[in-house]
């Protein structure tokens, strides 16, 4: 969503104030003074890479959230809500909610009681070593390259908003994010990750607070999109019958087999950048609830992201367009909706402090990233390939080293990208190579315990061949689009969505023909790593509205209320 | 947790007390001092409240969490 924002206008959104400069300055000190205060708790492997393993349910839960909630998901989602309307929340909802209440209930357990430090470790524990390299490896490289490339679309959006020098915007943000991750790990990202969670809600809270107010309630915000743009832009689910429909080419089907089930399964469930904060917290119970909480607020976001979207179509005097016209006609484009919808409702102070939350919303994500990588390097790259004897103080300073490396390639990213900007669509693309086949081997790796390794190997490395297949097809013939997504008509997103799924297929299919042909681990070894052989402990003992099953209940039936709703 | 380490919250009342402090302050100077090109809803004096908001959150927080209160 983000990439043509190169070339956009130069000429700057909003002009800072001297206290907007403050308050930007100050959070740059803070997040340094909490990296700094942490560095003395961070001396061991497992205080550094697992942040000891002593995070509360709350802050495991808000970080879980916060290491998603990235700058370019907030202003790529708020322009997404513009473009397509209302449709954009299933990527918070059912692209979300389902995925984050299965991870807490069902999988959590075998990641927890297994003491992984890391999904490919899971990996290893239950299929081998090669399904672990193969895991790490791909996981390691597409995250320093998304984050690279995350850096580059954020000095851009500051050079946008603010016309601020892209060097200096890379430079100061890896810095700050690449000191104090080396410094505290894992548990000063997380610790970051929730502070910046709350500026973020403190920076972006006013603007659907404000243009709510301004446009009289959101049934008269309905009727204004409906006359200038169309009364489809409000329903979540009504237009989705056809790829005809609706504004975003898409049917009910990619939305509810594509994304809810294989792709935020895939990113909730898998991703180690979001599942390495829950692997932090300090027993199972927390662990379970972690990921509830997360899905209580993610079920929040898109108040503070899709509404300025929509009220932007209502309350903005200027049309906005792709980057491409926006650059012809010298106006505005989708990507600048939050920030412009920041400038019109918020003075020196409050304008420092939203900016504050988008600087704030990268650098979580970045961070995210980068201690993500670093445990998936020194765990399962160095220790298991490279190094395996040595004592543990020298991982822990090869987790430093690594931070510090894994940012200057994702700076080398940065600037590759700004050099050839068509590397963002493909990169984009590839890193949801892996996430769906990962997902179908993962969920069968706990839940059936006949699959064997062979079959967990060569299931993930098919399905993902079979992604990269189809994706490349689709590129070299266009009409191969019918085929893949089922429809001719179908847009980028829907092509990703029906990728996803059948990639999802042939990775099931595949792990299960070789799992048959092969021979199982005897029960004894899959224990504590699978469904049926694991001793799951119960919570007889727990009052009822203690126990995360409760919680997961009341979420999922907030989710149905909200998606009727807005039916 | 350990226990003298300072949590997470006491950091997040420094921040919220910082922040709404400087937002009260330069709403409550637009009060007096109207901006030639006010943004839209300026009469809501938006700056003034919600950074008196964040204010009273952060002393709630700093007071609520402070190091010396962890035993």
């Amino acid at each position: 969503m983000m990439p043509a924002m190169a070339v956009s206008v130069a000429t700057r959104l909003v002009h800072l104030s001297a206290v907007d400069v403050v308050i930007i300055a100050f959070y740059f000190a803070l997040v340094l003074a909490i990296g700094f205060y942490l560095k003395g708790r961070a001396n061991t492997g497992e205080d550094f890479f697992m942040a000891g393993r002593e995070m509360t349910a709350w802050i495991a839960g808000l970080s879980f959230l916060s290491a998603n909630l990235g700058s370019l998901e907030l202003m790529g989602w708020a322009a997404a809500a513009y473009q397509y309307g209302i449709l954009a929340t299933h990527w918070y909802w059912i692209g979300a909610i389902p995925a984050m209440l299965f991870l807490a209930i069902v999988m959590m357990p075998f990641y927890y009681i297994s003491r992984t430090h890391s999904v490919p470790g899971y990996l290893k524990l239950r299929f081998g070593e090669s399904s672990r390299a193969l895991s790490a490896v791909s996981f390691a490289f597409m995250t320093v390259l998304m984050s690279g490339i995350n850096m580059y679309s954020m000095a851009l959006v500051m050079k946008v908003v603010l016309g601020w020098d892209i060097n200096f915007s890379i430079w100061v943000s890896s810095i700050t994010v690449a000191v104090y991750v080396a410094l505290g790990g894992l548990r000063s990202a997380i610790f970051n990750e929730v502070l910046q969670f709350i500026l973020i809600w403190a920076g972006a809270l006013l603007i659907p607070i404000l243009g709510l107010i301004e446009v009289g309630g959101w049934s008269n915000l309905k009727l204004q999109i409906a006359h200038n743009a169309s009364a489809e832009y409000t329903h979540l689910w009504s237009t989705l019958g056809s790829f005809n429909n609706n504004p975003m080419g898409i049917h009910w089907t990619g939305i509810v087999f594509g994304l809810a089930f294989v792709i935020s399964c895939g990113y909730w469930t898998t991703d180690f950048l979001v599942v390495q904060r829950v692997l932090a917290a300090k027993d199972l119970r927390s662990a379970k609830m972690a990921p509830i909480i997360g899905a209580a607020f993610k079920m929040l976001v898109p108040f503070i992201v899709i509404l300025p979207g929509l009220l932007a179509l209502a309350v903005l005097p200027v049309k906005l367009s792709g980057e491409a016209a926006a650059v012809g006609s010298g106006g505005h484009s989708y990507n600048e909706v939050l920030p412009l919808m920041l400038a019109r409702y918020c003075g020196p102070g409050l304008l420092g402090l939203g900016i504050t939350a988008l600087i704030a919303g990268f650098m979580s994500g970045m961070a995210g990233n980068v201690s993500a990588f670093t445990t998936v390097w020194t765990y399962d790259i160095y220790r298991a390939l490279i190094n395996k004897n040595a004592p543990d103080a020298h991982y822990v300073s090869m987790g430093r080293w690594c931070t510090i490396v894994g940012v200057l390639i994702s700076v080398g990213t940065a600037y590759l990208v700004m050099s050839f900007l068509s590397i963002m669509d493909y990169v984009q693309a590839l890193f949801s190579f892996f996430i769906a086949p990962l997902f179908g081997t993962v969920i069968l790796g706990m839940l059936w315990k006949r699959a064997t390794g062979p079959g967990g190997f060569w299931g993930l490395l098919a399905g993902t061949l079979s992604s990269i297949g189809m994706w490349a097809w689709v590129k070299m013939d266009p009409t191969a689009l019918r085929y893949v997504a089922l429809s001719p008509n179908a847009r980028d997103m829907a092509e990703n969505m029906y990728r996803a799924l059948w990639s999802w297929i042939v990775c099931v299919c595949v792990t299960v023909m070789v799992s048959y042909l092969t021979t199982p681990k005897p029960d004894v070894e899959l224990s504590g790593l699978v469904y049926g052989v694991t001793a799951i402990p119960r919570e007889d003992e727990v009052p009822f509205y203690q126990r995360p099953l409760f919680w997961a209940a009341v979420v999922a039936m907030v989710f149905v209320i909200l998606n009727i709703v807005f039916w | 947790m350990p226990d003298r380490e300072i949590p997470i919250w006491f950091f997040i009342g420094i921040s919220l007390l910082v922040n709404g402090l400087l937002i009260v302050g330069a709403g409550v100077w637009e009060i007096f001092h109207p901006p030639t090109n006010p943004v839209v809803l300026f009469h809501l004096h938006a700056s003034a409240w919600w950074g008196a908001v964040l204010l009273l959150l952060g002393i709630l927080y700093c007071v609520r969490f402070a190091p010396r209160r962890q035993s």
